[in-house]
């Protein structure tokens, strides 16, 4: 298992450098650069461009060399924790991100939170009790709450907030904590405002994992060895805990791979429209400004929690699932 | 005996269920008893209701069920009242009291009625944590003291194991042990042996049989199989479509069936003592029309070398890599075709008998170029010259796969339920360009005559058939090419008794007619009795005996052999099996085996052994005909 564990922490090193290969293609392949956009917007305003400048901080940042020698400076730069700089906040990228991702963690924390409380009841009742009425009525509304995008609701609740309560819900704080150091003002002011976002970042989520939860657990009842357990005597509540429910857990597991790196990203378009100070609504911008260095960390970001989320999923259900740990893997 | 005494009364028991559409009448009106102490034969083919009954005495029929009639449990060894089961609340205290602790049940499929992810001691001791007061120390102590009884080796060992590290003979035991270890009054067998090996199958039955007297407990045993029910009951009740037909004592029911139905299952079974050209009488024959396959099939049938198919020295090799936590894993290498030669003549039926596991199956795969071996070769000569069929690709090994087709077990999965049987049936047709579409349904038409199907069946699609049509559609399938040589993996092991006569007799009528050359697999002596000309028994990926079919079965000679033909349960009152000459190991353990047929772990020590008359054993070279005899 050691042997299993070093193994794929190695075999990561060659995934992360061709997920950052493909990045850096990605970010270099639409025409022009950073500066180029930067030229073409301060034109379009009517103001004056100063070419010495720009073509001074051209090579300055090396954009004058060729694209592989830019690559290896940018991995190079990565490995010893210069992610290089954002030329549109002027900042290093490392500062730009700081105070964003720790909001955008707590939100996605809370948000996981919520949908695991919400889902697991209702995802055993709705298997539990299938076709009843309870179950219609549940999944009709899950079914709801993955249909509605993200974004539209939102809005709704925006809007309805407006009218009933008077009140703008955006935002993850009130605004004159925004540039404040840590307080207990601050935080009380921060809880008071997360709750919105984490229901409806949560909806859909909750939504798809009560329906992933029922269609497991209706599999699951179904097999033989939930009748041996009946026969035995068990009664039906802990039978369905300590069996079907126990299998139906692995999806679950599997889940954790791909919550990882939806915690930096989730939700990109909901943060823009309640104006949420977290990292989602930065990644769209530097993608559409050409911030290259702001962008391609944020993706080799994605990209390096992704792989580490896959890796503890998987040593996860070794762990949990004897089968996966005992059987050996023979070769038929 | 008075009623009152009766363990367990079931009177006008109906069953039905609610499905799309209707409902469907499981289980009419059925009344029987079961005396306590006695083991009480429950015997009808698959959906005559069997189960139903022995779920609806359990109280765990399916939410769709819906149960009338009284079941009365008259369980005085624990001082308690006749109780109606039938009248307890659905899944409350007190069904769920005698659930496990009075009534308990072991259930066909051992791989599945055991929860992969707990440990087999877990599973087991749960029992007594629900029924008893007994703490944690003494829970384990009595569930390895069981695990002992039932045949663990190491009780200690089994107790932290995994179902999936165990056997299905082993995972049966372990499922015994869980209904045995509250010693109930009854205990329901729900056909504890269909899914296992013959052997393993006669010392479960042992097992069965020891534990029920030794805990005077009184057993429902559910089957289909009228050999176990000769061997175990002491009462017979018969069900036909949800119907009791007949019930009695087993003497009267075995030398003095009444019913039709039950007269047509004896005659059914094929059985050792089958004059040579008897025919089996399945319950409902199908005719066979192969006469309108005769014109194409009259071409290729030229005649040939004797010899159509030579295997020599085959080996195959599975590697196996198991990890620890810590460190490397080791490899385990498995032989499961080790150095196996054969020939099959031409017109013929090898059949080639074995357990699971022995290497059957790879050797068909082999044939059909499935599976490619690590040595040895394959020879098919149908007239136009030899060719050596592992070396072959490309255009000339499409010619062959027309001549070398295959019939599968499972008759569900081997057919794409996406497809109607006119597809299925012209597949094979268009891909080795036969014909055009309109020539095409008229073959698949006369293939459909041939295995005895309706032609208006042509646009079905394969789940509106019985298992046993789809069987005839897989057998079509396997024609339609004009195959020489047709290989039947295990073809009726799926189906029920009065099906499969029906399913050999149209195999033995095709091959009659159209003049097939057959290799026919199956872990079933009785049925490659039935089938084959000459017999092949294979153990541990070796051909331990290959002899004639009369040979084989009137005097054979590999220990092994000996032990497979001594486990078969004879559906006859006076050919009961004899437990106590069952090897606890199951026979394929070389260790039980004389010094003469042991390789005493040399490589190459064995070779086939010529005995005259074309039978061959495995055995030492030093070791002369007259040693082997004994």
């Amino acid at each position: 298992m050691l042997r299993y564990i070093l193994w794929r922490i190695a075999v990561m090193v060659p995934t992360l450098l061709i997920i950052s290969a493909l990045v850096f293609t990605i970010i270099e392949l639409p025409p022009g650069d950073y500066f180029e956009s930067y030229i073409a917007e301060l034109r379009a305003q009517g103001e004056g461009v100063d070419m010495e400048q720009i073509e001074s901080l051209r090579q300055q940042y090396g954009f004058d060399q060729p694209p592989l020698l830019r690559y290896i400076y940018w991995v190079g730069g990565m490995l010893q924790g210069d992610f290089g700089y954002s030329f549109e906040y002027e900042l290093p990228v490392g500062e730009v991100v700081g105070d964003r991702l720790w909001l955008t963690i707590l939100v996605s924390f809370f948000t996981i939170i919520f949908t695991w409380i919400i889902a697991f009841p209702i995802g055993i009742y709705a298997a539990t009790n299938q076709y009843s009425w309870g179950d219609y009525g549940l999944s009709l509304i899950g079914l709801i709450g993955i249909a509605i995008p993200n974004f539209m609701l939102a809005l709704i609740l925006m809007y309805f907030a407006n009218i009933w309560f008077g009140t703008s819900i955006g935002h993850l704080m009130d605004q004159k904590y925004l540039s404040e150091p840590m307080s207990w003002a601050k935080a009380k002011s921060i809880l008071e405002h997360i709750w919105i976002p984490v229901i409806i970042v949560g909806a859909a989520g909750t939504a798809g994992m009560i329906r992933r939860l029922r269609a497991n657990l209706l599999d699951e009842l179904q097999k033989q060895y939930v009748v041996t357990a009946r026969a035995k005597g068990l009664s039906p509540t802990r039978t369905l805990v300590k069996y079907p429910l126990r299998m139906a857990l692995n999806f679950f597991i599997s889940d954790i791979g791909s919550i990882l790196p939806a915690i930096i990203s989730g939700a990109e378009i909901t943060a823009i429209v309640l104006s949420l100070e977290t990292t989602g609504p930065m990644l769209i911008k530097a993608l559409q400004s050409q911030d290259m260095y702001l962008a391609g960390s944020f993706l080799m970001f994605l990209a390096f929690l992704t792989v580490i989320g896959v890796l503890i999923s998987d040593l996860a259900l070794a762990v949990l699932d004897p089968r996966i740990r005992l059987q050996g893997r023979s070769t038929k | 005996m008075t009623s009152a005494a009766d363990l367990l009364r079931v009177e006008g028991l109906r069953i039905t269920f609610s499905v799309l559409g209707g409902e469907v009448e499981a289980v009419r009106g059925a009344n029987f008893r079961i005396s306590p102490g006695k083991v009480t034969a429950l015997v009808g083919e698959s959906g005559s209701g069997k189960s139903a009954i022995s779920q609806a005495v359990m109280g765990i029929l399916p939410s769709v069920a819906k149960v009338s009639g009284r079941v009365l449990f008259n369980d005085t060894a624990a001082g308690a009242k006749p109780v109606d089961l039938l009248s307890l609340e659905t899944d409350g205290s007190e069904i769920q009291e005698i659930r496990g602790a009075r009534i308990s049940k072991i259930f066909q499929e051992p791989m599945t009625s055991l929860s992969p992810l707990h440990r087999i001691g877990n599973q087991i001791s749960e029992v007594l944590q629900i029924h008893t007061d007994a703490d944690k120390a003494e829970r384990r102590a009595r569930t390895e003291e069981l695990l002992g009884d039932v045949g663990f080796a190491n009780p200690k060992r089994a107790y932290d194991m995994y179902p999936f590290e165990l056997s299905g003979g082993m995972r049966q035991r372990a499922m015994i042990a869980m209904a045995l270890i509250c010693r109930p009054a009854l205990l329901i067998a729900d056909e504890p042996t269909t899914a296992l090996d013959v052997t393993v199958q006669a010392q479960i039955l042992q097992l069965l049989r020891e534990l029920q007297s030794k805990l005077n407990m009184a057993m429902l045993l559910i089957t289909h199989d009228l050999g176990v029910v000769a061997n175990m009951a002491d009462e017979v009740v018969v069900i036909y479509h949800g119907d009791i037909v007949e019930a009695g004592p087993v003497d009267a029911i075995f030398r003095n069936p009444q019913h039709p139905y039950l007269k047509g299952l004896m005659a059914a079974v094929p059985h050792f003592d089958m004059k040579p050209g008897e025919r089996l009488k399945a319950l409902r024959e199908v005719p066979v029309k192969a006469g309108t396959l005769l014109g194409r099939q009259g071409a290729t049938k030229a005649t040939g070398p004797d010899v159509l198919v030579s295997v020599r020295n085959l080996c195959k090799t599975y590697s196996t890599r198991s990890s620890g936590w810590f460190g490397s894993g080791s490899t385990s290498r498995h032989r499961a075709v080790d150095d196996v030669s054969f020939d099959i003549r031409r017109g013929e039926c090898l059949g080639l008998v074995g357990e699971s596991g022995c290497g059957k199956t790879t050797v068909s795969k082999i044939l059909m170029r499935a599976v490619t071996p690590d040595q040895g070769s394959v020879t098919f000569d149908d007239g136009e010259g030899a060719v050596d069929v592992l070396k072959l690709d490309g255009a000339e090994l499409k010619a062959l796969r027309a001549k070398i087709q295959m019939v599968f077990q499972d008759p569900v999965s081997s057919l794409s339920p996406r497809m109607t049987v006119k597809n299925i049936l012209s597949e094979p047709l268009e891909i080795h360009g036969r014909g055009n579409p309109k020539s095409r349904v008229e073959t698949v038409r006369s293939l459909l005559q041939a295995v005895g199907l309706d032609q208006r069946f042509i646009n079905r699609y394969p789940h509106s058939f019985s298992g046993g049509q789809r069987q005839r559609i897989g057998i079509a399938r396997a024609l339609a090419l004009v195959p020489q040589l047709l290989i039947c993996d295990e073809p009726v092991s799926a189906l029920d008794v009065s099906v499969q006569a029906q399913i050999l007799n149209l195999l033995k009528d095709l091959q009659k007619e159209l003049g097939l050359t057959m290799l026919f697999i199956s872990h079933n002596l009785a049925v490659v009795d039935y089938m084959a000309d000459r017999i092949a028994v294979m153990c541990a990926g070796r051909i331990v005996e290959l002899a004639p079919r009369e040979v084989l079965m009137r005097n054979p000679v590999h220990p092994y052999t000996k032990s497979l033909l001594a486990a078969v349960p004879y559906p006859d009152l006076d050919r009961k099996l004899d437990f106590d000459s069952l090897q606890a190991s199951g026979g394929s353990d070389q260790r039980q085996w004389g010094a003469q047929f042991s390789d005493g772990g040399e490589e190459n020590a064995l070779f086939p052994a010529d005995l005259g008359g074309g039978h061959y054993v495995l055995a030492r070279k030093s070791a002369d005909a007259r040693e082997l005899r004994l």
